[in-house]
């Protein structure tokens, strides 16, 4: 393989595993701070994708797309939180999960019924419609380079946001402990909605910005679900930099085995994720945000 | 106790009389459940008995019904006393290889391992030749019973494949039964209840958890089994993970921990989804509201109906 060639493999795999961070973070964020998994993080991802779609048809714009888009997931998360997720914070995982799965279910028919179950494309902004050549016959696409570029920026404004503003403190502090926060006198359910619908705003719009790249189609919330879950198994649970790590990982053994071991492609990450629970059953970094 | 007894009693017997009102679609409906019953019982001694959740209980499912598909000749029958024992054996070997992998792993990483590694067993028999693709593998002919010259029965005639089924089902449950009532059925329960003291007492927890796996991996390649002879066409869907959510949602209807829980479980789950698509091709939506529905209000499942509907009625005590 050749030197423009791996360049090229190399950034899809950043770009892939950016992306995949971008979902695993408001997953891992929603179980590390709230105790609660939540199975249907994939449909979010889905939804993204299909309001973008639609909202860029009916718009023109992808742009004005992924604002509207965003603007919808946090209500979308802040109704759903106060319908149905505030009442699994005591429950056990068995009831969380099945909750979350007849979820799944709910948001799939739904979709069905709304919008169909053709696959779409949508396109690529114009601003980002060009490439840069890089050889002769090789050339790599701007809006990859803009997609990595907005999950690092969002990375870095989601630790920022923990761990140096307020809003911040009061999610670790209720992460530690939620009565302590309550009984101290901060609304602490307040923090959880807003902390859920940032997750499900960073699901949808990772859907969103990655609709021109994959296509819009049904499957999409299970299979980015699996990885998401692969990536939270290998970065430790409730760890973001460990769900950085690991998307980063990801990307590079999906690519890189795909690319040189066609036959096992799909199975790549999973012979990761056994090798990393031979070596370290919790993850590569313990709970920690 | 002796009221349970005697419903127990009259349920096995209504279950054992079912073929004789004729009806062949219902007989073939519920066999169908019946093998669901298996795999719900399966799921429940690692969920319900030695509380790990696993959401990827599927996989084994569809490993017992692929060795019939693979191990099926294209134009003869295979043999039901070769290829069963084969089904449950490899579908064992597979829980336990994936076992020594996930049962190091507690809590929410389990759930999350167990659907990974079904998911990657999902992916070799979808998208490898060795699986023959999504499309599955159709049989052309039923196994077939036959020792020698002597044939005991007929698998080709849905009401023998029905007390065949039958017979199975109560030796599974049996089986369990008493493996529960031993110390290591004990062992498993006090792990459910705390590890750290099973631990500190000396049992070999790994081991045990391990083991569980493992037989609940093979009794649910029987149940998987069951189902490629009964439909005669095993295809990937079988190792889905919604076939592992269905699994588990048939447990929480019936309520867990308790072996006939789960096969009620199972009756219900079939009885939702035959009425669901009756009524709208978007059953799917139905059913996951259903779910919700029982999560929020019902925990308990179908089990805690029937116990509060007793304390109403004969104002015993609160908890048996």
């Amino acid at each position: 393989m050749d030197f423009y060639s791996f360049l090229i493999q190399l950034l899809n795999s950043v770009q892939y595993g950016l992306l995949l961070f971008l979902v695993a973070s408001g997953l891992t964020l929603i179980f590390g701070i709230m105790g609660i998994i939540n199975l249907a993080h994939g449909s979010f991802y889905m939804i993204g994708a299909y309001m973008a779609f639609s909202l860029s048809t009916l718009s023109g714009s992808l742009l004005v797309a992924i604002v509207l888009g965003v603007v919808l997931s946090m209500a979308l998360g802040v109704f759903l939180e106060w319908a149905l997720f505030s009442r699994l914070y005591k429950r056990d995982h068995l009831e969380q999960v099945l909750l979350t799965y007849g979820l799944i279910l709910v948001f799939e028919e739904l979709r069905s019924l709304i919008v169909g179950n053709d696959v779409h494309g949508v396109n690529v902004p114009a601003i980002f419609n060009w490439s840069i050549p890089l050889t002769e016959t090789l050339s790599y696409p701007v809006y990859r380079l803009f997609m990595s570029g907005v999950c690092i920026v969002l990375a870095v404004l989601l630790w920022l946001l923990i761990a140096k503003t307020r809003l911040g403190m009061m999610i670790r502090a209720g992460a530690s402990n939620r009565e302590m926060v309550a009984s101290l006198g901060l609304n602490i359910n307040l923090v959880y909605r807003l902390v859920f619908a940032l997750g499900v705003a960073l699901a949808a719009f990772a859907g969103m910005i990655a609709a021109p790249v994959s296509s819009v189609y049904p499957g999409m919330g299970t299979s980015v679900l699996i990885i998401c879950f692969v990536v939270v198994v290998i970065g430790g649970i409730g760890s973001v930099w460990g769900a950085l790590v690991a998307a980063l990982l990801i990307g590079l053994a999906d690519t890189f085995g795909k690319v040189l071991i066609p036959q096992a492609a799909g199975v790549t990450v999973y012979l990761l994720m056994a090798a990393i629970l031979l070596w370290r059953p919790e993850g590569l970094f313990r709970r920690g945000i | 106790m002796t009221r349970r007894r005697i419903a127990l009693a009259v349920a096995v017997l209504l279950l054992a009389l079912f073929p004789l009102t004729g009806s062949a679609f219902y007989t073939e409906l519920v066999t169908k459940v019946m093998i669901l019953a298996i795999f719900a019982l399966s799921l429940d001694l690692l969920v319900g008995y030695t509380g790990l959740v696993s959401f990827g209980h599927a996989a084994y499912y569809g490993v017992g019904a692929y060795v019939l598909g693979l191990m099926a000749p294209k134009y003869e029958a295979a043999n039901l006393w070769l290829t069963l024992p084969v089904a449950i054996a490899v579908a064992g070997i597979a829980a336990l290889a994936v076992g020594a992998f996930v049962v190091r792993v507690k809590g929410i990483y389990f759930i999350m391992v167990t659907l990974a590694f079904a998911q990657m067993f999902y992916f070799v028999f979808h998208d490898t030749a060795f699986g023959r693709g999504s499309d599955g593998i159709s049989m052309n002919f039923k196994p077939t019973a036959a020792i020698g010259a002597f044939v005991p029965f007929d698998l080709a005639n849905a009401t023998h494949v029905y007390y065949f089924v039958f017979v199975l089902l109560a030796l599974v449950f049996v089986f369990l039964r008493l493996l529960l009532r031993s110390t290591f059925g004990r062992a498993l329960q006090g792990i459910r209840s705390n590890e750290h003291r099973m631990r500190s007492l000396g049992f070999p927890v790994y081991l045990y958890k391990l083991a569980s796996f493992g037989i609940a991996g093979a009794l649910a390649g029987l149940a998987g089994y069951l189902y490629a002879l009964q439909f005669g066409f095993v295809n990937p869907e079988l190792l889905s993970w919604h076939q592992s959510g269905n699994v588990l949602l048939m447990l929480i209807l019936g309520g867990q921990g308790s072996l006939i829980g789960a096969v009620v479980g199972a009756f219900a789950f079939v009885a939702m989804e035959e009425i669901y698509s009756a009524v709208t091709t978007h059953w799917q939506l139905l059913l996951g509201a259903t779910i919700i529905a029982l999560v929020i209000f019902l925990p308990g499942g179908l089990a805690s109906v029937a116990q509060r509907f007793q304390r109403k009625l004969i104002g015993g005590p609160p908890n048996e």
